[in-house]
């Protein structure tokens, strides 16, 4: 089942003509592959169980070979066992000594790969929380939530580019472009079912993409917008991977404390409630269109944020960053961490970044994993690894 | 140019329209968008190649090119459909009644495994059908039909007269429509609806493994990736025609293909893609019922 055999089917097809004993022999040759191929791809069962057992063991010989992810040092990713006394500390004091530990990070990650694939995770946990507010929270399934990413990103570009804002200043617009999508998105749509909500985004998520590809004159094609500038802080140009990091961690966290803030507030209460039962929400006075408005407007907010630190951080973009399967991607993010969960789905973003890059050179076979892990999710744990816990009323009996 | 584009939206719509069958009829039954059909169609096209090859190293070859296609679109539909029981069997049913999310991102991850276990045991460059009709076809005036052209504009109109009798004459066909209607009653006058399932797949299944073997020979290049495009757009064909009717999903496919190739022809080649999904995002919201549907309330 390896490349070698692909071509078989192919050359048996164009049935050249040639009576020599090699052609002969290569005929048979073909001939065979032909059929082990057509045992794998004409036997459903065997198709599916076949690509699992591709995917593990493509990832088990990443795992134990020492080629190429020796950079990696093996262990360092071990998850650390909770001791009993985290449990009884404060939860402030918790979120605290998180975010120093998150902070000091860098300084003990002293591998520049290690902080780039951890800002990358820190980027992708912006865009899940920022989705979170749409599908976790409020229940409307959307699937061009990349778009929101690519409308940031292109804005501090174009900003950069011709007003030569910087990401500090260019900042709020980019979070206002993306809110601006978000309720452009949401405003005709509302009344449509859950599904064909799905659809609406999907086909704008692709508009969005083929427009950047194709509109040169702006937008400069499928090649991109290079030279974005880095951000500066009064005149420190920051470069390093640890600023970005911190940068990152800064936006993630921001981003994190908000929609904790938000949930527990009417708001928050609000959207579970649309999430819930839509109708019975109308009929308690939740006012519904506004709520699921309010969500496209902050899940595009953050897309835009991260997408506008992303621009900066990768000083070039282009639509092919900007593909379905990057909604997909984030979409699980938020299916697999716990919908509602801001924890959850930012553990999930940083997991769905971090471990494929531990099975790194088995990179062709990781979506192989990643779809069989997605249905197999589906089956096994539907409401995500840490799920939504529901919030409790004040002075509930 | 006008009869040209016409021929070439039909041939098109044609294709559009088989693949939006298998969309219509598992979203009619399950109200499940199955994401993975635009998969299966590709699957259908590379069975054409591998049938081909098959054909070949047992040096089978009809006289004619006419019985070697249909002879492949045979292959690739029974082996289409098998996977298509196979995917409701192991990633459909036992999500059923899990609400409306957990089925579709089930779908989204089927539809990324069989796009790359396809990729990894065919190889990710683009597979040749070989041209069976070299420069035959018939002109009138300046238009040209070719002869892979009329072959699939006769065989998707025979698919969907066989398809419609089945539906509206057969008891497979009443215990379908039963099911759609409300599965639980089907069940209880005794209609195996576990079995219906499985054949509405297969039948859609058969369908798109067909759509897939014409692409191959009208195209003659085929790759691991045309199942995302065709997929999408041959939903967005369903939605149009109002999903969860037959007839709708044939004249939306048809309405589509002409869009495309108008649109290709005299506006910009550069943005064919992008009709599609306007027109579809425009349907949804001025008439989300599609052109046959019906226009339903919310259900409580």
């Amino acid at each position: 089942m390896g490349a070698n055999d692909a071509d078989s089917p192919q050359g048996a097809a164009n049935g050249v003509k040639d009576d020599s004993v090699a052609a002969d022999h290569r005929r048979a040759f073909e001939a065979l592959g032909a059929v082990a191929l057509t045992g794998a791809i004409t036997l459903p069962f065997t198709g599916l169980i076949g690509s699992l057992a591709i995917a593990v063991a493509a990832g088990l010989f990443q795992y134990y070979s020492s080629g190429d992810a020796s950079h990696i040092k093996r262990g360092s990713w071990q998850p650390i066992a909770v001791p009993q006394i985290v449990r009884t500390l404060h939860p402030k004091l918790k979120g605290a000594i998180a975010a120093v530990f998150l902070l000091l990070l860098p300084l003990l990650l002293l591998q520049r790969y290690q902080i780039e694939v951890l800002t990358l995770g820190l980027l992708y946990a912006t865009l899940a929380i920022g989705l979170n507010y749409i599908v976790g929270l409020c229940g409307l399934l959307v699937l061009g939530y990349i778009a929101f990413y690519a409308i940031g990103a292109y804005a501090y570009a174009l900003l950069n580019l011709h007003f030569g804002i910087g990401l500090f200043a260019a900042w709020p617009l980019a979070m206002l472009a993306g809110a601006l999508a978000g309720l452009l998105v949401g405003l005709p749509v509302m009344r449509l079912r859950g599904d064909y909500l799905a659809i609406v985004t999907l086909g704008f998520g692709e508009i969005v993409r083929i427009v950047l590809n194709n509109w040169d004159a702006v937008t400069a094609g499928p090649n991109g917008i290079m030279g974005i500038a880095r951000p500066s802080l009064f005149g420190w140009k920051l470069t390093s991977p640890s600023a970005y990091y911190i940068l990152a961690l800064l936006l993630t966290c921001v981003a994190f404390y908000t929609q904790s803030r938000m949930i527990k507030s009417r708001i928050g209460r609000a959207w579970e409630a649309i999430r819930e039962d839509e109708l019975a929400a109308a009929h308690c006075g939740v006012p519904v269109v506004k709520m699921k408005l309010l969500a496209m407007a902050m899940g595009g907010l953050w897309a835009g944020a991260a997408g506008a630190l992303f621009a900066s951080r990768m000083t070039h973009v282009s639509p092919e960053s900007f593909t379905f399967l990057e909604s997909v991607l984030v979409l699980c993010m938020v299916v697999l961490g716990g919908m509602g969960n801001p924890i959850g789905v930012s553990v999930g973003a940083v997991s769905l970044i971090v471990l494929p890059e531990l099975l790194r050179g088995a990179a062709g076979y990781r979506m192989l994993a990643f779809g069989l892990l997605l249905v197999l999710a589906m089956r096994y744990r539907r409401e995500g690894f840490l799920p939504m816990r529901r919030l409790k009323l004040a002075g509930g009996n | 140019m006008f009869l040209q584009q016409l021929i070439n939206g039909i041939t098109l719509g044609c294709v559009y329209a088989l693949i939006a069958l298998g969309y219509t009829m598992v979203y009619g039954i399950l109200q499940l968008i199955n994401f993975a059909h635009g998969e299966i169609y590709m699957l259908g096209a590379y069975l054409g190649v591998i049938g081909l090859a098959l054909l070949q190293a047992i040096h089978f070859a009809p006289s004619s090119p006419l019985v070697l296609v249909l002879t492949l679109a045979l292959f690739a539909a029974l082996i289409a459909a098998l996977w298509g029981i196979t995917i409701e069997r192991l990633a459909y049913r036992p999500l059923r009644g899990a609400g409306r999310l957990a089925p579709l991102i089930a779908a989204l991850g089927i539809s990324i495994v069989l796009q790359n276990f396809v990729m990894h045991s065919q190889g990710a460059r683009e597979k040749i059908f070989p041209a069976l009709w070299a420069g035959s076809g018939y002109i009138f005036g300046n238009t040209r039909v070719s002869a892979v052209q009329l072959l699939i504009i006769i065989t998707s109109a025979v698919m969907m007269v066989g398809l419609t009798l089945l539906v509206q004459k057969t008891r497979i066909g009443t215990a379908m429509r039963a099911t759609a209607q409300d599965r639980v009653m089907a069940q209880l006058c005794g209609i195996d609806a576990n079995m219906i399932i499985a054949i509405t797949f297969a039948i859609g299944s058969a369908l798109a493994g067909i759509a897939g073997v014409l692409i191959a020979a009208y195209y003659g290049m085929i790759n691991f990736y045309i199942g995302y495009q065709a997929g999408l757009k041959a939903f967005a064909a369903a939605v149009l025609g109002g999903i969860g009717t037959i007839p709708g999903a044939m004249l939306g496919g048809l309405l589509l293909g002409l869009v495309e190739a108008f649109g290709a022809g005299y506006l910009s080649s550069q943005y064919k893609d992008v009709y599609a999904f306007l027109i579809l995002i425009l349907f949804l919201i001025f008439r989300p019922g599609g052109l046959l549907g019906e226009q339903l309330a919310e259900k409580v």
